[in-house]
C-alpha cells in the first residue's frame, strides 16, 4: 500500500501537465456543478471557475510563499505551462477563427481611440492617487501610473527610467489588482455598460489592456467575445511601454515642475 | 485535423514576428500587438482555407480543440497568479489598480456608442 502511494505521488510530480489537466478538469467539473445547481446557470461556470483558480492561487501563495500561485505545489508545475503566455496566446488566436472580419473594421476606428484614452487614463489616474498618497517623484508617478496600465508596463516604464525596486514592486501589485479585478468583475458588470456586442468588446480591451484580465473577465460572459476584446488589448500593453518612459514622464516632470 | 493546428502554429508565429519587429521599429522591448496581428493572420487564413476548398470537418476539429482549451488555459492562468504580492501591496496599489478598472469599466459604454451602430447586432 506504501509502495503505491509513493508511485502514485512520484507519477503525479513528474506527470505534471498532466496531473495540471485533471486538476483544470476537476475545477471546470466543480465550477458547472455550482453553476447550474447553486445560481440556476446565472453566475456562468466559467467564471467561477476563474474566480476559484484565484483562491487556489491565493491559498497556495500563503501555504509555500512562492510566486507562482498553484504552481508552486508540488506536482502542480505543470499548472505554469497550462496558464503560461505561449499556450494562453495559441488558444486566444484559435478562438479568432470563428469571429468576423466585418466587425472588427466597424470597431476598427474606436478600438484605436479605445487604446489611447485606456494607456493614457491609466497613466493619470494611477499617477493620480500615487500623488494623492504622498508620492512626489514624477519617476514613482509614471511608474505606479504604469502599474495602473498593466502589471507590465508598470515595471518596464519604472526600470527605464531607474526607479526603486519598492516602487517597481507596487506597480506589479497595482498591475495584478488590476487584473484580478477585471477578472472577477466583468461578468457582473458587462449588462450595466453594454459588453455584450463584438465593437463593445473591442473598446473594452483597448480601454482595460491587461490581456489576462480581459480574456478572462469576457470568457466568464461571453466567450463569443473574447477575441475582439484580446484583439486591442494586444496593444496595449506595447503602447503602454512605448509612451511611459518617453511622453508620460516628460508630461510628468513638465506638470511638477510648474508647482 | 493538423491542417488547422498549423494554420493556427503559422499565424501565431507571423503574428508575433511581426509584433517583435514593429516594437523594435519603435525602439521598445518586446512585442507590439503580436497576438492581434496573429488573430487577423487567421480570420484571413481560414477564409482562404474555405475558397480554396480545403474546409472539412477535421480542419475545423483542428482549430477547435485550441479554442475549446481556451476556458481551463485561463483557470490555469488565474491560479499561477501572484494573488498574495496583489494583496500585500496595499493600500496604494488597491486603490489605484481599483480606480483604473471603475473608470474604465465606465467609459465603455461612452466609447462603443449605441448598440445599432454594431453589424450584426440584434437592435434593442
Amino acid at each position: 500500500m506504501a509502495h503505491l502511494i509513493d508511485g502514485l505521488a512520484a507519477t503525479l510530480g513528474k506527470e505534471s501537465i498532466v496531473t495540471g489537466l485533471l486538476f483544470l478538469g476537476a475545477v471546470m467539473a466543480f465550477a458547472g456543478f455550482v453553476s447550474h445547481r447553486w445560481t440556476g446557470g446565472r453566475l456562468h461556470a466559467s467564471a467561477i471557475a476563474i474566480a476559484l483558480g484565484l483562491m487556489a492561487a491565493l491559498g497556495a501563495g500563503l501555504v509555500t510563499s512562492g510566486s507562482r500561485g498553484m504552481a508552486d505545489v508540488a506536482g502542480f508545475g505543470g499548472l505554469a505551462i497550462l496558464g503560461g503566455a505561449t499556450l494562453r496566446d495559441f488558444a486566444i488566436v484559435a478562438t479568432a477563427s470563428s469571429s468576423r472580419f466585418e466587425e472588427l473594421i466597424v470597431a476598427g476606428p474606436r478600438g484605436m481611440l479605445a487604446l489611447l484614452c485606456g494607456v493614457c487614463g491609466a497613466f493619470a489616474l494611477g499617477g493620480m492617487v500615487a500623488y494623492g498618497c504622498g508620492y512626489r517623484d514624477p519617476i514613482d508617478l509614471a511608474t505606479i501610473g504604469g502599474g495602473a496600465a498593466t502589471y507590465i508596463v508598470g515595471p518596464v516604464t519604472g526600470a527605464a527610467l531607474g526607479a526603486g525596486s519598492e516602487v517597481i514592486a507596487l506597480a506589479v501589485a497595482t498591475g495584478l489588482v488590476k487584473s484580478i479585478l477585471v477578472m472577477l468583475l466583468t461578468p457582473t458588470v458587462a449588462r450595466l455598460i453594454g459588453l455584450n456586442r463584438p465593437a463593445a468588446a473591442i473598446v473594452f480591451g483597448g480601454l482595460m489592456g491587461t490581456t489576462s484580465g480581459v480574456v478572462a473577465g469576457l470568457a466568464a460572459t461571453d466567450a463569443k467575445l473574447v477575441p475582439y476584446g484580446a484583439l486591442t488589448s494586444a496593444f496595449y500593453t506595447g503602447l503602454g511601454c512605448l509612451l511611459g518612459p518617453s511622453l508620460i514622464i516628460a508630461v510628468l516632470r513638465a506638470l511638477l515642475a510648474h508647482q | 485535423m493538423m491542417l488547422g493546428t498549423v494554420l493556427l502554429a503559422a499565424c501565431l508565429l507571423c503574428g508575433r514576428c511581426l509584433g517583435e519587429s514593429l516594437a523594435r521599429a519603435l525602439g521598445i522591448d518586446g512585442d507590439v500587438g503580436g497576438v492581434g496581428f496573429a488573430m487577423v493572420a487567421l480570420m484571413l487564413g481560414t477564409a482562404v482555407v474555405r475558397r480554396c476548398g480545403l474546409d472539412s470537418a477535421a480542419f475545423r476539429a483542428g482549430l477547435g480543440y485550441w479554442a475549446g482549451m481556451y476556458i481551463p488555459i485561463v483557470v490555469a492562468m488565474a491560479a499561477t497568479q501572484n494573488v498574495v504580492a496583489a494583496l500585500r501591496g496595499g493600500w496604494v496599489a488597491v486603490l489605484a489598480g481599483g480606480v483604473a478598472v471603475f473608470v474604465a469599466f465606465a467609459a465603455v459604454p461612452l466609447l462603443a456608442g449605441r448598440p445599432t451602430e454594431s453589424v450584426g447586432s440584434m437592435g434593442e
